[in-house]
């Protein structure tokens, strides 16, 4: 059924899909800054650094999404040699990679008047940096090897080996003693973040993700004006 | 339905996968002791010698233990089954509390005595605003 997949039909969708996205995303940031700095309340701990978590655990979230989203579409792309869904992979990545970078650095900054200092080897944080090495190594391949067929073969590779670290990155503080807290939402129990500091957090989230949506539709649009230009009619 | 090198991608896919979950696992399983931040009071009471190098205990610190003595602040981290006396001089961090998590760096001196070159406060997962933690004091 992927064989029908045409670029100028997609095109048409996604060249005209960014200023729409952009509008969402302007409007659900601005709602979501003024929830996450002025209307959200202080933590009765932490006080107003709390406010870099309404940043930092969004990152976090859309950075491990998007490398998982990755990951399985370049397998599913490896295993039945869909070449557009490699395309939507490297479209993806900038933006993952960007949010790893947030996070890691919110963190750090969040770390150091709350724990004391600004970095911590312990398991969460050094996952997470992995995480960004991965992303690092993944952004390079595609530099280096172009759109020569060998790319599709080491990009899943690298996913491969990158997504071992994701289920490390989530478990990692309930496995070992981590200076990192546990996670405060969970799906199934009780949460341990109040209400009033929930929705701005899954306000932020929704920003963040159209972030990375308008970011992909950019990156993916060029992917498409590039084969375009090439004279190729299918992926 | 599928093709045979479809399924063959597919199993070889599925077996790198497999391989290597289990390699890592052992790797994280033979290292626990260095990929663990900090020890417990518990832990460090169970270890087999005490070595000279510089380790991280971690806790919370005892309801009532903290004394400060000219530079010298003292208090007692607790996993609520074993306790161990820490000592320390320096900076210590605002969250640094009674009944609060922390983590030291430093040297052990015997099972239960630890000369701390660091402190680091740990957070737990609870976010609440001040309102409702007095609501919650009250109950």
């Amino acid at each position: 059924m992927f064989k029908y997949f045409e670029p100028s039909k997609i095109f048409s969708i996604t060249s005209r899909a960014p200023k729409y996205v952009l509008t969402l995303f302007i409007i659900v940031l601005t709602i979501g800054l003024v929830e996450a700095l002025i209307l959200s309340p202080e933590d009765y701990k932490q006080s107003h650094s709390v406010r870099i978590m309404y940043v930092h655990v969004p990152a976090a979230w859309i950075s491990i999404g998007i490398f998982s989203t990755i990951t399985i579409l370049s397998l599913i792309g490896y295993i039945f040699k869909i070449r557009n869904f490699f395309l939507i992979s490297k479209s993806l990545a900038p933006s993952g990679f960007l949010f790893t970078i947030i996070a890691l650095v919110t963190g750090s900054i969040w770390g150091k008047p709350t724990w004391g200092t600004w970095w911590a080897w312990d398991a969460r944080i050094t996952s997470m940096l992995i995480l960004a090495l991965f992303y690092t190594i993944y952004l390079i391949a595609w530099r280096i090897y172009d759109n020569d067929d060998k790319v599709l073969k080491v990009t899943t590779i690298i996913t491969i080996l990158g997504i071992i670290n994701v289920p490390i990155i989530k478990y990692s503080v309930d496995w070992w003693n981590t200076l990192h807290q546990p996670a405060s939402i969970n799906i199934l129990s009780k949460s341990s973040i109040h209400v009033s500091m929930l929705y701005p957090l899954l306000i932020m989230t929704a920003a963040f993700a159209l972030f990375s949506l308008l970011i992909f539709l950019m990156k993916y649009n060029t992917e498409l004006i590039k084969i375009k230009n090439k004279g190729l009619d299918r992926l | 339905m599928y093709g045979r090198k479809v399924k063959l991608r597919f199993l070889f896919i599925s077996l790198i996968l497999l391989i290597l979950s289990l390699s890592v696992f052992l790797i994280l399983k033979s290292l626990e002791e260095n990929v663990v931040y900090f020890q417990s009071p518990t832990e460090v009471k169970e270890l087999a010698e005490l070595n000279k190098n510089k380790i991280r205990i971690g806790g919370m610190v005892k309801n009532n233990s903290i004394s400060i003595e000219e530079k010298k602040v003292k208090f007692i981290v607790t996993d609520f089954k074993n306790e161990i006396n820490v000592i320390y001089s320096g900076v210590i961090p605002n969250l640094f509390a009674e009944g609060k998590g922390v983590v030291a760096e430093g040297y052990l001196n015997d099972r239960n005595f630890f000369s701390a070159t660091k402190i680091l406060a740990k957070h737990d997962e609870n976010y609440m605003p001040p309102e409702v933690k007095a609501a919650l004091e009250e109950k």
